[in-house]
């Protein structure tokens, strides 16, 4: 018997819960070398922005303990090239497309839902809002849950009213709950969680930072327990806003602790680095669990850990137990 | 894992990978995951690939120095354990269409990856001088072999503890002289290729260099690995040395700029036609 492992995104359904994080993933090219990207839920490309950008000087990557930071500094095409060439690409071969993208003024994410809402093939759009906001002093926008909720608000305004509109937030807050709620208050319908903190290294031999930007996203299993506390607080807080739950995942494990903290989708990146073939390796280890746990579907799994103790019994026994009128 | 040996100062390990035998082509490389199963070093090593045998289905070779913990880990393999490889990655070496003079130029273990391409080019006919340096005579890789198979080889070490005291820059233009050559492909530490780039160019022909940059992913994925590149239009861009690389031709490199982004590069902070205001 196998799981059913669709799940939904706001109003979309997803044929399974595995996505590639933001940024992680290139433009699929690379990745369709390795596994047919039809076979998850769906690929969120890397933010995109308005004009090309070259991103950071090197060296943008330290690894770190179960981890790695980096400073890549959204390198990629712009959004005249994405709808060219990579955008039209994934459409052809029918893979669910999350749009990631990223700006320095609420306009500029304003700009890009205007460009996307007409766009054939896009799935839900991802405004990645770790990003500086050039009218508040470079202050990041995931930072402040107004400037947030504003520019959630704008993309939400100007994007199809049928492509949900996902807030993906930062764990770099005093408190990740109000920034959501913030999100969904301007029109979120569903929350990513979490981007990179932001860490560092120093180089001992050159006694100079490792990374030519300073500091960098810390991402990998360094992070999962934070991811997990993030999407814990939020789902808590926001039962019913769909969560991607992002950071640290390596397993089909990992993935199933996302799930019970409340995500609905699963979104893997630093992984990918790792073993190109992560995203449908965790996917068969996340089924083969929820099996060996005696789920017949993934939603009934998603936020379980939030039940009061005492009743921690997977659902197959609670069932049992109430059958046999005990 | 089949055969683990010691070269001088650097190991040498044969594993059997017929996935990866198979297609290979000379420049390309393998992206290695160490320190086993439950690692703590999530990022792949890339290692170019020196030699592939038909033995055992299709065996690969490659030679590498400790530099830190994952190469350390390596470096302790045995015959028989496992190890994870993709590959092959990269763009291999272009080849000359007919039999033409190439010099072969090496800086410690990237002569290593030379030796495929040497094979590859006197298949066609061509005739190779290789030029091969090293800081000291234990870190010049495959001297001999080189010998066997070019018309002439030269080596040279920094400490003058074997062949020529210098760097391979100071002997390359007496080869290429000599050798009256058509092409020059370079392998080594990024200083080098540069060098051997500004002398290919001063003789006015190709040069094609396999650089080595900081790798996460070794497929594309992670856009750790750029440099700046100018494309055949004229344009500067931040190229992947993984999946755009490790072969270019040396005098499209901009290897002054490394480590930045120039500010006429595509995207570049301020440059014309956009580019960014800010960083993420
Ligand atoms: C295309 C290519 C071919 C290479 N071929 C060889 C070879 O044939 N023999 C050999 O000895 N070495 C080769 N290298 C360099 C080799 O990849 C590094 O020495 C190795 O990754 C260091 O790992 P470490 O854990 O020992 O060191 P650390 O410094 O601890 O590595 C930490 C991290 O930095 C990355 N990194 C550090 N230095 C380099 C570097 N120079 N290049 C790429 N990644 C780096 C590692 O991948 C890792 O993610 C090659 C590199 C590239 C890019
Ligand atoms: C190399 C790299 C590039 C990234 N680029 C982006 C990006 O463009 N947009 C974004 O929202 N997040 C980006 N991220 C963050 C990831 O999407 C993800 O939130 C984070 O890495 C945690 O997940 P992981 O531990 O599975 O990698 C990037 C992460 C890495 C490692
Ligand atoms: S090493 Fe990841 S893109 Fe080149």
């Amino acid at each position: 018997m196998s799981v059913d492992m669709r799940t939904y995104l706001a109003h979309v359904e997803l044929a399974n819960p595995m996505t590639t994080a933001a940024g992680c993933a290139s433009s699929g090219r690379e990745l369709a070398q390795f596994f047919d990207l039809n076979r998850i839920g769906a690929l969120v490309t890397r933010s995109i922005t308005m004009a090309p950008r070259a991103g950071r000087p090197t060296p943008r990557m330290a690894e770190t303990p179960s981890g790695m930071l980096n400073a890549i500094g959204l390198q990629g095409p712009g959004i005249d090239a994405f709808l060219e060439r990579d955008l039209p690409w994934l459409a052809q071969r029918g893979v669910r497309t999350i749009v990631s993208i990223g700006g320095g003024t609420v306009a500029e994410y304003g700009a890009l839902a205007r460009r996307l809402t007409d766009a054939p093939g896009v799935t839900a759009v991802e405004v990645n809002l770790a990003c500086p906001n050039m009218e508040d002093r470079g202050r990041v926008f995931a930072r402040d849950g107004a400037s947030a909720a504003e520019v959630i608000s704008s993309v939400r305004t100007l994007m199809r009213y049928d492509v949900p509109v996902v807030a993906k937030l930062s764990p770099d807050v005093a408190d990740v709950v109000s920034v959501a709620r913030a999100c969904v208050e301007g029109g979120a319908d569903a929350l990513s969680l979490i981007n990179s903190p932001l860490g560092m290294s120093i180089d001992t031999e050159t006694l100079r930072p490792s990374l030519a930007a300073v500091s960098g996203g810390l991402s990998g299993p360094a992070v999962r327990p934070l991811a997990v506390r993030c999407v814990w607080q939020v789902h808590a807080a926001l039962p019913g806003v769909p969560i991607i739950g992002v950071g640290g995942v390596l397993t089909g494990r990992d993935a199933f602790e996302m799930v019970l903290a409340g995500a609905c989708v699963v979104g893997v990146g630093t992984a990918l680095f790792h073993d190109p073939h992560a995203c449908l390796r965790i996917l068969r280890e996340l089924e083969e669990l929820l099996q060996a746990r005696g789920f017949q579907r993934l939603a009934d799994a998603v936020g379980l850990a939030h039940r009061p103790p005492g009743n921690a019994r997977s659902r197959a026994d609670t069932t049992d137990m109430e059958e046999s009128s005990l | 894992m089949l055969t683990t040996r010691r070269v001088d100062a650097y190991h040498a390990l044969t594993v059997v990978a017929p996935g990866i035998a198979e297609p290979f082509r000379p420049g390309h490389f393998v992206a290695l995951a160490v320190g086993g199963p439950q690692s703590s070093m999530l990022t792949r090593r890339a290692f170019s690939v020196h030699d592939v045998k038909p033995d055992y289905g299709g065996t690969v070779e490659f030679v590498f120095t400790v530099r830190g913990p994952g190469t350390a880990w390596l470096a302790e393999r045995r015959a028989r354990d496992t190890l994870d490889l993709v590959g092959p990655l990269g763009r291999p070496f272009p080849l000359p269409r007919d039999p033409v003079t190439c010099v072969l130029v090496g800086g410690e273990y990237g002569s290593a990856m030379l030796f495929g391409l040497a094979d590859a080019l006197l298949q066609r006919g061509c005739r190779i001088d290789f030029v091969l340096g090293a800081a000291s005579a234990d870190r010049v890789f495959g001297a001999m072999r080189a010998r066997r198979m070019g018309e002439t080889t030269t080596l040279t070490t920094e400490d003058g503890s074997l062949g020529v005291r210098g760097r391979v820059t100071d002997v390359l233009p007496g080869v290429i002289a000599d050798a009256r050559a058509d092409v020059v492909y370079a392998c080594g530490p990024m200083a080098m290729l540069r060098g051997v780039t500004a002398v290919s160019v001063e003789f006015d022909i190709p040069v094609q260099v396999a650089v080595e940059e900081a790798m996460a992913c070794g497929i594309g994925t992670c856009m750790t690995c750029v440099l700046p590149v100018i494309g055949d239009d004229g344009v500067t861009r931040m190229v992947r040395a993984c999946s755009e690389g490790p072969v270019f031709r040396g005098e499209r490199v901009r290897f002054e700029d490394v480590g930045t982004i120039p500010f006429d590069a595509l995207g570049a902070p301020g440059s014309p036609g956009g580019g960014a205001r800010h960083v993420s």
